[in-house]
């Protein structure tokens, strides 16, 4: 895959944790190589159960939102489960004043996310 | 009072440039001691606005420039946008938290501008938009 590792990538048993690197993901540039790195777990690594870890994140756009919302019908086609996490107030905000908090299973921490996934 | 800090910029329809300008702007609300809400919710508001000037105002032409006009005092942070585009209706943009938009990527900026701007105002041709911030009471959030 083309452009650099925008994501750290962990396998917990059949769970694939994805955590940004970056803190502000805004770019248009940026965002393309987040979603290019999230859509091959899915399409070339086959990975169904994704845990996606925003700890990082303290800015996110209204670009990175559309990013996430395809990411995520791309999983509900595939079958598989995408789970968020780690998200901080101020950016649970930006998700709940779009009401993306209710298309998004989201959870306080990995652990939690971990749980029963 | 002391006198607002103002300046003028004419950028190209060039992300960088406009990531450039941003920062700047970040950098002056930090300067007259913004507090981290504020600074958070204004540089959403900057990344959508100039963005979409760029982007969907000038189609990304390189030729069209971008102006951005900024002024912070003490009460209030102003920054006012325009492209070089034919402009639009910001009523034409469907409501993304619609049940029918909510899983569609796009159409979410202006939202997120008007959430956290103090007033977001487009003039009439639509190709240009103001963003205003009064200065929030209280500069220590509970988290």
């Amino acid at each position: 895959m083309a452009g650099e590792r925008r994501l750290d990538i962990e396998d917990v048993g059949d769970v694939t944790v994805a955590r940004f690197i970056d803190k502000k993901i805004l770019d248009e540039n940026n965002i393309q190589k987040i979603g290019n790195q999230l859509f091959g777990l899915i399409d070339e690594d086959a990975r169904r159960k994704i845990v996606l870890d925003f700890s990082n994140v303290e800015y996110l756009s209204s670009a990175a939102l559309g990013k996430l919302i395809t990411l995520n019908n791309k999983m509900k086609k595939a079958k598989g489960k995408l789970r968020l996490c780690g998200i901080r107030p101020d950016i649970y905000e930006v998700f709940a004043i779009t009401k993306l908090n209710t298309v998004f299973d989201i959870y306080d921490d990995r652990d939690q996310a971990l749980t029963g996934f | 009072m002391a006198t607002p800090e103002r300046f003028r910029e004419t950028i190209p329809s060039d992300l960088q440039e406009a990531e450039r300008v941003q920062e700047r702007i970040i950098s002056l609300l930090e300067t007259m001691e913004f507090g981290a809400r504020d600074v958070f919710g204004m540089r959403l508001a900057l990344e959508e606005a100039i963005v979409n000037a760029i982007k969907h105002g000038n189609g990304m032409d390189p030729s069209k420039s971008v102006e951005i006009l900024c002024e912070i005092g003490d009460e209030r942070a102003l920054v006012v946008i325009t492209d070089e585009g034919p402009g639009f209706d910001p009523k034409d943009i469907p409501d993304p938290t619609d049940d029918d938009n909510l899983e569609k990527p796009g159409g979410r900026g202006i939202m997120l501008m008007k959430a956290f701007m103090t007033r977001v105002e487009y003039n009439e041709r639509g190709n240009t938009v103001t963003l205003e911030k009064l200065r929030e009471n209280g500069e220590e959030s509970e988290d």
